[in-house]
């Protein structure tokens, strides 16, 4: 009994294994399993429907050629047409763009490099105080722009940075969330590379530049995504500090098209098209970098 | 960049060997090694201070003050937040926080883990599906905002009423009724946030041993009480930091109900910060706003510790 039941659970664990609940696509086809899979494809669907549908039809309607009707949102454009995003570029649009990417550029360049030199130090150096740094950046997690926008705001203001682009830059730049990851991923470097740079002579900073950055890129490429997506999904902040239409950001721009009423539907949804492309054309990098990083991890061990 | 590159490969740096020699000037070198740690963090803790520790304390201190532009500020001792405990409007904001955070974390996490159970598998198709459906958690809140206000038109015509229409279902109010408007709120918070948690709880599923799977089947336990046995208690760890990210992302809702409703209609989906920046923008009394950014500081910060400090005895228990 037990020695023929073995080679069958073998197998019953081997199909266990491609799914958490062992539901998985049947290879054969069989009355039961071909029931299981019509209510996967159902179910997909439904997933697929509520999830990807609705930003598919914010494409529709922010391409169509004909304006959408009061409330109407279209699955499908009635005829191409890029007239809705050349009346929004004209409402500003394209400043809010330019802005945004100058904003994202710096915001990230600085958020980056400085989370990397406080990575380099809390990864490889023990030192009297890391754990009150710790604690230190641990604490700065529970001040998020919302929290301490309005004192954050009269800083900016004492600082004469209202409606500038260091004012909407700097508040950006400290993040617990990099150099968490920074620290986590260069405590694995080995520290015999670095012990031979030490031999041949470099010092910390050379190291630093090196060996730890260059090892670092997976790592640093996940900072960057995650810091473009904070960086881009700002809102209260340059709400405060933005005074100017000169200033604006594309976020701004996007909520201000919504105020003003005149403008149809087909134009708002121009704008959030705009805002929203530059973070998924992000993501779909990021899913490539995140791959790659994982694998030169495992091969380094 | 060809020196960048150069540099990057495989660590011989014969230029310096032969100046650091035996050491000449290791005693100085050894004396000042405490420094170096601080130089490398003086740049991120000089952001954290002044763009992060000085307005968390600065808001404590204005929160004593009627704060005026041109006219200096007036002490005012705890008066602001004795105004705050008593502000029946700040009360019901607080109300709408806390129960929109609630109900939208608890909701993700129910929908993340249904949609990651659904799209774990390796496959293909599967996983064309699984990068789509994180799309709305890599879109900017402003133009998720933007796009269901405009789906959820109000009227009979509206994309989302005339789908429900089909069903012979509606036409919903959604956002321009007070009984309604909080809770449409929450499915597009929910519609933003589980695709995120589907993929911690994804990550969650891998990391399970498929051991326990496989002895559990052989013991004879259905896919419902696999579920029950195996999963959750894995994915335990997990939960919870959802969970606190969820709590923090929640108390400090604004973008989503600024641009969706203004906290109306009628006040009812006015949140914490909303009534912040309303205070602040419209009413001018920074004083006060300081002093509920600070009691919602205080309260984030009491939050996170006791989970965190909650895991940590878990984990030593």
């Amino acid at each position: 009994m037990a020695h023929q039941s073995a080679p069958r659970s073998e197998q019953r664990g081997h199909g266990v294994t491609t799914s958490a609940l062992g539901l998985r696509l049947p290879r054969r086809l069989t009355a039961r399993r071909g029931g299981r899979l019509a209510v996967r494809v159902v179910l997909y669907a439904i997933v697929a429907g509520i999830f990807v549908v609705p930003l598919w039809s914010m494409f529709a309607t922010a391409f169509s050629a004909d304006a959408p009707k009061l409330g109407e949102v279209m699955l499908w454009p009635r005829g191409l047409s890029t007239g809705n995003m050349r009346t929004a570029w004209n409402l500003g649009l394209g400043q809010g763009l330019l802005n945004s990417l100058i904003i994202v550029a710096f915001g990230l360049l600085l958020q980056i490099s400085v989370s990397a030199f406080a990575a380099y130090a809390l990864a490889r150096k023990r030192f009297r105080g890391a754990s009150f740094v710790l604690l230190a950046i641990l604490a700065t997690m529970m001040m998020p722009e919302e929290v301490i926008g309005i004192p954050l705001y009269l800083v900016v203001g004492r600082m004469h940075m209202l409606d500038t682009y260091p004012g909407l830059i700097l508040p950006i730049v400290g993040w617990a969330l990099p150099i968490y990851v920074l620290t986590g991923f260069m405590k694995q470097i080995p520290l015999e590379l670095e012990e031979a740079a030490r031999v041949d002579g470099a010092g910390d900073f050379r190291i630093f530049r090196s060996v730890i950055i260059p090892l670092s890129w997976p790592a640093l490429g996940t900072c960057a995504v995650f810091g473009f997506l904070m960086i881009w999904d700002q809102y209260l902040l340059p709400l405060l500090i933005v005074h100017s239409p000169k200033m604006t950001t594309l976020t701004l721009v996007v909520t201000g098209l919504q105020a003003s009423q005149e403008q149809g539907e087909g134009v708002r949804l121009a704008a959030a098209v705009v805002l929203m492309v530059p973070s998924i054309l992000i993501y779909l990098g990021l899913q490539r970098l995140f791959e790659r990083g994982l694998l030169s991890g495992s091969l380094k061990g | 960049m060809a020196a960048l590159r150069t540099s990057s490969a495989p660590v011989t740096l014969p230029a310096k060997r032969d100046r650091s020699g035996p050491h000449p000037g290791t005693v100085r070198a050894h004396r000042y090694r405490w420094v170096i740690p601080w130089l490398f963090l003086a740049p991120a803790l000089a952001f954290f201070a002044v763009f992060k520790f000085w307005p968390s304390i600065w808001g404590v201190y204005l929160s004593l003050f009627h704060v005026q532009p041109y006219l200096g500020d007036e002490w005012v001792g705890f008066a602001n937040f004795s105004k705050a405990f008593s502000d029946p409007d700040l009360r019901a904001a607080v109300g709408h926080t806390v129960l929109d955070a609630a109900v939208a974390v608890a909701g993700s996490m129910f929908v993340g883990f249904l949609l990651a159970l659904l799209l774990e598998a390796p496959a293909r198709h599967v996983r064309i599906l699984r990068t789509a459906v994180f799309l709305p958690a890599v879109t900017a809140m402003v133009a998720v905002a933007e796009l269901w206000h405009a789906l959820l038109f109000p009227g009979r015509y509206g994309a989302v009423n005339s789908l429900l229409g089909d069903f012979g279902v509606g036409p919903l109010p959604f956002l321009s009724s007070p009984n309604s408007s909080l809770a449409t709120i929450m499915l597009v918070q929910i519609w933003k946030h589980a695709p995120y948690d589907m993929v911690i709880f994804i990550a969650g599923l891998v990391g399970i041993d498929r051991q326990l799977y496989e002895s559990a089947s052989i013991d004879g336990a259905n896919a419902w009480q696999r579920l029950r046995a195996v999963t959750l208690p894995s994915l335990r760890p997990v939960t919870t930091i959802v969970l606190i990210l969820g709590l923090i992302r929640g108390l400090r809702v604004f973008t989503e109900i600024y641009v969706l409703t203004n906290g109306g209609p009628g006040g009812s989906t006015e949140s914490i910060v909303t009534t912040v920046y309303k205070t602040t923008v419209t009413n001018n009394d920074a004083g006060y706003a300081s002093a509920i950014s600070s009691l919602l500081l205080v309260a984030t910060i009491i939050l996170t510790s006791a989970t965190l400090w909650w895991r940590h005895r878990r984990e030593n228990a």
